[in-house]
């Protein structure tokens, strides 16, 4: 276990980029924490907290210097692996034969900085899904391999937050070669930091850093252990994949019809959803055509839509298919759970519907905000 | 590809409009060549004053049908053409001067005018569906000129067009844009208007303003209770959201009487 201090974290950032990483942290842009490209800390936001709740996004000023006062912002780290839009092929005629040509598949060197809890656990299932199962999508897993993980474990919980509920958090269990607890007792900007890979050790040993004391070890235990009883949201997540598959009559759902915008904010949010759908286009002379991946979601008309018409043709139809297939089908598909208990479906849905609220209602399990 | 003798031909048509929409295909500046190419511009006055004569492949529609005369003279149109899409809002869903639909013609009239007796136009503004068999419609206002480019091709290909109608929301997502109304409190119409801008407003951190019309499935009512709740809005200023560009597409029409008091 090691003792960052506040120059640490830009040296561990020199160093991965001296190693060749191509670098994503998070930024400030809009009133919003967004992933996007870091060259060092000066561009990550410093001494700002979010308030979150049920379609409710606000950033504000701590007043100290810590690094991690916020939590989530409505990016997640899928982007950069599940690429929203992304080329598959392109076709030629070429006289009378047709040549496709598919996009190369590439590796990439990154390095992810600030990955919270449950977002390595949405990492870890989307993996399942993208790369682990009989078929693999060859962009995801050549993007995914060698990727450098620093995790930050969570002391200050957001609003919509319920991780400790979902068993992904505050605190990493796995999955990060670097986990980082800042001690924001004192202003922020130290950091316990500890090892979860070979490389993540090399590393930590190569920014200079010093070993953590039993006093700062201890600090780091009852920060997380108090984040796990500051959830802003709780949800009983025993019992909930068996009570959600009987719900199909469930009159809850005929309520959502009204609440539900089938937007697909929520699905694009949460950093698990993988559904897509390919577009072809073409050129005007029909002489060369390409086919591009981009992210759909199971609340369009069209995802459902088979000879004659959609499947799912009401909004509480395709909640309660997302919703079922989220916290229970889930299970039987790839042995986990589709929800992290990050809350960003419940942040940035536009009429806050809360998946821990509505879960609740169906099951007449305790839970809610 | 089918084999074609001679080139298809496109004819543009206007009825009351701004011409933007039209004007937008002369705006497909790097693809106009190819166009031209594969197409035969057979009546499109704002670009020549050659016509050849019909009957002809495509006709792309502009305008809403607003007189006597442009109601007779659609039926004329479709049954010269093989393919009609309708383009821009105001083909679509009858347009900004589908305002008038809230109101009585004869008294606009009078106030406008000073020979009112002279005027001549139905007491609505409708979208050309309502007249007659629409193949495909392009929404907005004005169109995104790749839909022109995209419907044209697929035409030409023999494909379905790649038009969305879900909504902007996906967009915005797709693009990393933060959302204006859950980070900001801007009151939205994305969540129920149809894609197809590429989230233009919201990019620039505005509130989207609805110019694609209704998407697939809308729930105008409780984003109107949320514009209440949680953007502060009054109720006119809720009724004057969705009384806009596509006031005469029904669900935003309905949704705007609604909060009339």
């Amino acid at each position: 276990m090691y003792l960052l201090e506040p120059d640490g974290l830009e040296t561990l950032l020199a160093i991965l980029r001296e190693k060749g990483y191509r670098i994503t942290g998070p930024k400030l842009r809009d009133g919003s924490v967004v992933l996007g490209t870091i060259d060092s800390t000066a561009s990550m936001p410093r001494g700002i907290r979010d308030h979150q709740g049920p379609g409710r996004y606000r950033l504000e000023e701590t007043g100290d210097d810590s690094w991690f006062s916020y939590t989530l912002g409505s990016d997640s780290w899928k982007k950069l692996f599940f690429h929203p839009n992304k080329p598959l092929f392109n076709a030629r005629r070429d006289g009378g034969l047709l040549q496709i040509e598919p996009e190369p598949v590439r590796e990439s060197l990154q390095a992810l900085i600030g990955v919270r809890p449950c977002e390595l656990q949405a990492l870890a299932v989307q993996d399942r899904v993208l790369a682990k199962g009989e078929f693999v999508d060859r962009h995801y897993a050549a993007s995914r391999k060698g990727t450098f993980i620093v995790a930050v474990n969570c002391t200050v919980p957001g609003g919509t937050c319920f991780c400790a509920s979902m068993g992904t958090g505050p605190k990493a269990s796995g999955g990060y070669d670097i986990a980082l607890t800042e001690l924001a007792a004192d202003g922020g900007g130290r950091f316990v930091a500890r090892a979860g890979t070979g490389l993540g050790e090399r590393l930590l040993a190569a920014t200079a850093c010093g070993k953590a004391d039993k006093g700062e070890i201890e600090l780091e235990r009852k920060l997380l252990e108090a984040a796990a009883g500051k959830m802003g949201r709780t949800i009983v997540a025993d019992g909930l994949a068996a009570a959600l598959a009987g719900s199909h009559d469930h009159p809850r759902w005929e309520e959502l019809e009204d609440r539900c915008l089938a937007c697909a904010n929520c699905t694009m949010v949460c950093p698990t959803c993988y559904c897509y759908t390919v577009e072809d286009s073409t050129d005007l002379s029909g002489a060369t055509a390409a086919r591009t991946r981009v992210w759909d979601s199971c609340f369009t008309a069209d995802h459902s839509y088979l000879h004659g018409g959609s499947v799912r043709e009401t909004r509480g139809a395709r909640y309660r298919q997302w919703l079922t297939h989220k916290l229970s089908t889930w299970h039987e598909q790839f042995g986990s759970s589709g929800c992290t208990g990050c809350g960003r479906c419940i942040t940035w849905c536009p009429v806050g519907i809360d998946i821990t609220e509505e879960a609740q209602a169906v099951c007449g399990t305790a839970g809610g905000s | 590809m089918p084999l074609r003798t001679s080139k298809p031909k496109l004819a543009v048509w206007k009825f009351s409009s701004c011409d933007g929409c039209q004007l937008s295909l002369l705006d497909c500046e790097d693809e106009l060549l190819a166009v031209a190419a594969a197409i035969e511009i057979a009546n499109f006055p704002e670009a020549s004053r050659a016509v050849v004569r019909g009957p002809y492949s495509v006709s792309l529609v502009e305008g809403s049908i607003t007189t006597p005369e442009e109601a007779e003279r659609i039926h004329k149109i479709r049954r010269n053409s093989r393919i009609v899409v309708a383009i821009g809002a105001c083909a679509t869903s009858g347009g900004l001067q589908a305002l008038r639909n809230f109101q009585d013609v004869g008294d606009l009239s009078r106030a406008v005018y000073a020979h009112p007796e002279y005027i001549e136009s139905l007491n609505n503004s409708t979208p050309i569906s309502d007249h007659i068999y629409v193949d495909h419609e392009l929404r907005g206002c004005p169109v995104n000129k790749a839909h022109l480019v995209e419907v044209l091709s697929a035409f030409l290909n023999d494909r379905k067009p790649n038009l969305p109608n879900h909504a902007v929301c996906i967009e915005c997502k797709r693009a990393g844009t933060v959302c204006v109304m859950t980070a900001h409190g801007t009151p939205c119409l994305g969540p129920v208007t149809q894609a197809g801008c590429d989230a233009l407003c919201p990019r620039y951190n505005r509130g989207c303003f609805g110019c694609f019309g209704p998407r697939e499935n809308p729930n105008t009512a409780y984003l109107a209770t949320r514009y209440r709740e949680e953007c502060g809005q009054t109720p006119d200023e809720v009724l004057r959201l969705f009384r806009g560009i596509n006031a005469g597409a029904e669900p935003f029409r309905r949704e705007s009487l609604r909060h009339e008091t």
